[in-house]
């Protein structure tokens, strides 16, 4: 029996981001698309940066994944357009990524609070952080150094 | 030259270019001279090399001859290779890396943005992804150039000198030839000649607050984005990036 595309995306939505393995594929929002055609599922799947190298990685979990619940015969395709932006994020996602430690991003272009203290008083460090996705800052109330999932 | 042809170069022209200049970023790696930069930059050439792949993807399938992104990558001697001479440029010392960036960036974000609206949907949804990376790099590369500009009497001095090693390098980015003449006629890519005038808004403010001065000289170095002629630095560079897959054809892992 050929499993539904809505019971594929509860599946989906059990693959974890390599990189920051409390949300899933779902949860960041690149998973764009879940058809079938004939036999083969064809799942469409966006990247977040252009170089990032968990691209490949995900590809690879997503087939692994639908390959252990009997799915046989899975392509992806790579859809680069619209590109991917951190508004797709889910709530959930975004719950997930500040219980996780790492502030979610925020349109104000930083983040809202210190997600160790809650604290209000930031500073950035870099723009540029442990993977392209996050940059890098400090509470200045607790001084813990922290993540921010930076917006794209 | 075909308009097929046309595109093929001008393809080549964006990928070679974020090609080369990530490669010669991620020769900072381990050496920056603190752990932010080192990550920054890195995370710089990450991205490049990402457009890169996008870049000579659509290139390889324009040309139609078998050819993959990775071949047109690592086994194409200097003559190919179709990038602007500034990106091929030594990084030199912290400071001029940054001014070849910053030059780089205010120029890449200005074609990227007019890209975007290309009447060829597939440069112009690569575009607007790569778009939205390139405003860090140039956030990152504006805001150092500044910093160091307006600096130090030292840091003042060595990146004025960086503008005046690098400036004869900038004319090549902006100024048109048949191919982006043919180019932007079959409403492709932009007008350069207006892009240049948006470039010069940009760079100019950015200097400005950097206290450094624009040379006065128009003398622009070319034959770059051409492939007529490349600076001695391009061949040296090769060598090294492409070296495992010259050593060891068809190596992967
Ligand atoms: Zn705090």
């Amino acid at each position: 029996m050929i499993p539904d595309v809505a019971t594929i995306w509860t599946w989906l939505d059990q693959v974890p981001d390599p990189e920051i393995p409390v949300i899933s594929v779902v949860d960041l929002g690149i998973v764009r698309d879940v058809a079938w055609h004939g036999d083969t599922l064809e799942v469409a799947v966006t990247p977040t940066y252009s170089g990032c190298p968990a691209t490949s990685v995900i590809a690879m979990d997503i087939e692994t994944a639908l390959y252990d619940r009997g799915v046989r015969n899975v392509r992806i395709r790579t859809q680069i357009a619209p590109a991917w932006t951190t508004d797709w994020l889910s709530d959930t996602g975004r719950a997930k990524l500040l219980a996780y430690g790492i502030a979610p991003p925020s349109p104000a272009g930083g983040p809202e609070a210190c997600p160790q203290c809650g604290g209000t008083a930031l500073t950035r460090i870099s723009q540029f952080g442990s993977t392209p996705c996050k940059a890098h800052w400090r509470c200045d109330t607790c001084l813990e150094p922290f993540d921010y999932f930076k917006c794209i | 030259m075909t308009d097929q042809e046309a595109l093929f170069e001008y393809l080549l022209r964006l990928g070679d270019s974020t090609l080369i200049l990530g490669h010669r970023i991620s020769e900072w790696c381990g050496h920056a001279p603190v752990l932010e930069e080192d990550i920054a930059l890195a995370n710089t050439a990450l991205d490049l090399i990402g457009q890169t792949q996008m870049w000579l993807g659509l290139a390889a399938e324009v040309e139609g001859a078998g050819r993959s992104a990775d071949e047109l990558a690592m086994l194409r001697d200097v003559w190919d290779f179709r990038n602007l001479l500034l990106v091929e440029q030594p990084n030199g010392d912290f400071g001029q890396t940054m001014m070849r960036q910053c030059l780089f960036d205010a120029f890449h974000i200005e074609l990227l943005t007019a890209l975007s609206q290309s009447d060829d949907n597939r440069i112009a949804g690569i575009s607007a992804k790569a778009l939205k990376e390139v405003t860090y790099h140039l956030d990152r590369s504006s805001e150092t150039v500044i910093g160091l500009g307006d600096g130090t009497e030292e840091s003042h001095r060595r990146m004025q000198a960086a503008l005046d090693l690098l400036w004869p390098y900038v004319g090549e980015m902006v100024t048109p030839d048949a191919v982006d003449t043919a180019m932007h006629a079959a409403g492709i890519a932009p007008d350069l000649t207006a892009l240049r005038a948006r470039f010069d808004t940009r760079i100019d403010a950015i200097l400005t607050d950097a206290t450094l001065v624009k040379p006065d000289s128009t003398y622009a170095q070319t034959g770059g984005k051409t492939g007529f002629r490349h600076s001695e630095h391009l061949g040296h560079l090769l060598t090294q990036m492409q070296w495992l897959q010259r050593a060891y054809p068809g190596a992967a892992w």
